[in-house]
């Protein structure tokens, strides 16, 4: 009698796993066949572009590029902006750094898509309003703490960061 | 110099810093005579706009006198007394040409961080973290002010500084939800919340024509002032339904306008209040968007909807379906301050608009952190705390 009864127990728990099992196999099959999130196969190459409410012929006087986007070492494009946006300015780096090289290279804050993307907002501001804004963090008001300090890396690249 | 500063979440003092220096050639430093809490602020208090550091100086409505110039500046001059808005305007991108001050392109030193979390640069802000640009607060003795020259106004003769005070943020953030939420003479208008935004807000739509206008808020002393001040109905939403009232009120239609004076920390008498609190707490939610959900559902068929509080993040139960079906219109921003100071001056000095009247305590910077608790606790009936420094 309690043979029988351990025989049923595991025979219902043989059924259980299997039924777990095939539950988990259905998931992860169907997981298979939800699209993983999109990853931009240009990244690296892409270009970086900035529009800058001056016409053409005072952004690139006679053809010069403006500073400091003359000085970086980019691939430049531009072009008249829609409406009256002002123009157009397109740059990407020559030299295209993809996968883990881009990520250590990021890391490193040698990315050099981050120099190309400074290099576009500076020459705007320039164009623009004649100057690039500092700010008052140049005379801190603040003191070292634990939290400023892990807010200090998340916020380290945020001058040269964004989605530009 | 002596500087109020934020040490942590809730906690706030009075400190020695440096001096600011003029670092752009279009700078002016400005000696500020008075400077007010906002209700922005206490977001920051609340540890709800993450990239603050400890030390940083809070404060960013206020007017003073200019002291000294950089070499670019060319309309102000030592000895201006001005008021300065919030938002930094370079006045030359696109946005500023454009009159949308607080999308400037040039203004935020940092512009990873809002371009990464909105999709888009947007502009710096006086006191308001290193997300905006990490410029230190007006709650001091000195401020350096960035292009000087489109961000400060000559206060005019006759106008009184706790008048022009208000010019720096409340009036033009009130006015701009009235006339971009698009009130027109004989409309209706709802303005939930009855801080100073939002009976600046209110007061802005009976100027453009509203018929009626209707504040809602739960504080007897704001509910009173803004009926007294404003002189507008008013709503106080912890004794009655809202949207069965303002249905009541307006022909079962609604109001043609909602403006939402409140932001990211509503407060209601419901199961609201306990889901959202609780999910905010989690972190399932960043802002707690009450007060957005009542005004989506209470407008008008084909009416609009202008957020003026701050939200940062992402909120739960967001009515679509209601804004989409409704034909609604909703817009939002950040004041585009220097597109109205200068009307709101004239009609300051006209008497048309008296905003001192928000000033219900006057104290010293020193005074700062109890005003700041008055104020987050609306002790004494605080409607807004304003410090001066020099007093």
């Amino acid at each position: 009698m309690e043979g029988a009864k351990a025989m049923k127990r595991l025979v219902a728990g043989a059924a259980a796993l299997a039924a777990a099992g095939l539950g988990v196999a259905r998931w992860a099959a169907s997981h298979r066949r939800v699209p993983s999130a999109a990853k931009d196969p240009l990244e690296s190459s892409r270009w970086l572009g900035i529009t800058i409410n001056r016409p053409p012929d005072e952004v690139a006087p006679a053809g010069h590029l403006p500073e400091p986007l003359a000085r970086v070492d980019a691939e430049v494009r531009m072009n008249r902006a829609p409406g009256d946006r002002g123009t157009e300015i397109y740059a990407r780096p020559r030299e295209h750094r993809a996968g883990a090289d881009a990520v250590l290279a990021r890391l490193r804050g040698e990315d050099p898509r981050t120099t190309v993307r400074t290099a576009l907002r500076e020459t705007k501001s320039l164009l623009e309003t004649g100057d690039v804004l500092r700010s008052d963090e140049e005379i801190a008001t603040t003191r070292p703490t634990l939290p400023g300090k892990v807010l200090d890396m998340a916020l380290g690249r945020a001058a040269e960061g964004g989605r530009l | 110099m002596k500087a109020l500063c934020w040490q942590g979440v809730n906690e706030l003092s009075v400190e020695q810093v440096p001096d600011p220096a003029i670092l752009n050639a279009q700078d002016a430093i400005v000696k500020v005579t008075a400077s007010t809490t906002c209700g922005s602020d206490l977001h920051l208090l609340g540890g709800y706009i993450p990239a603050m550091r400890a030390g940083d100086v809070i404060g960013h409505e206020f007017i003073g006198e200019i002291v000294d110039v950089g070499p670019e500046v060319s309309r102000h001059r030592p000895g201006d007394r001005v008021v300065v808005c919030s938002i930094i305007g370079c006045g030359r991108c696109w946005a500023c040409r454009h009159d949308e001050w607080s999308l400037c392109e040039n203004s935020n030193p940092k512009p990873g961080v809002t371009d990464l979390m909105w999709g888009g640069t947007t502009a710096g802000i006086f006191g308001y973290s290193h997300a905006m640009g990490g410029f230190r607060g007006s709650h001091a003795e000195y401020i350096r002010v960035p292009f000087v020259d489109y961000n400060a106004f000559t206060v005019p003769e006759g106008v009184s500084d706790l008048d022009a005070l208000f010019a720096s943020d409340a009036a033009p953030t009130g006015w701009m939800g009235a006339e971009l939420g698009g009130v027109r003479p004989g409309d209706v208008v709802a303005v939930w919340g009855c801080g100073g935004v939002g009976q600046m807000a209110a007061r802005a739509a009976l100027l453009l024509g509203a018929e009626r206008v209707i504040a809602i808020d739960r504080y007897p002393e704001r509910l009173a002032m803004a009926a007294r001040h404003v002189g507008c109905e008013v709503i106080d939403y912890t004794s009655t339904d809202v949207t069965a009232e303002l249905r009541e009120r307006t022909g079962g239609r609604g109001p043609d306008v909602c403006v939402e004076a409140v932001g990211m920390e509503a407060d209601s008498t419901g199961i609201q209040r306990v889901y959202d609190g609780i999910k905010q707490q989690l972190r399932l939610e960043q802002d707690r968007p009450i007060a957005v959900r009542e005004a989506i559902h209470a407008c008008r068929k084909g009416g609009s909807v202008f957020v003026l509080g701050v939200f940062a993040g992402f909120v739960d139960k967001f009515p679509l379906g209601a804004l989409m079906n409704k034909g609604l219109t909703l817009r939002g921003a950040q004041q585009h301050g220097q597109r109205y100071i200068p009307k709101l001056l004239d009609l300051i000095a006209k008497g048309d608009l008296k905003p001192s009247y928000l000033a219900t305590h006057t104290m010293t910077l020193d005074e700062g952190p109890k005003g700041y608790d008055m104020f987050k606790h609306k002790k004494d009936g605080c409607v807004r705390a304003v410090f001066r420094p020099w007093a």
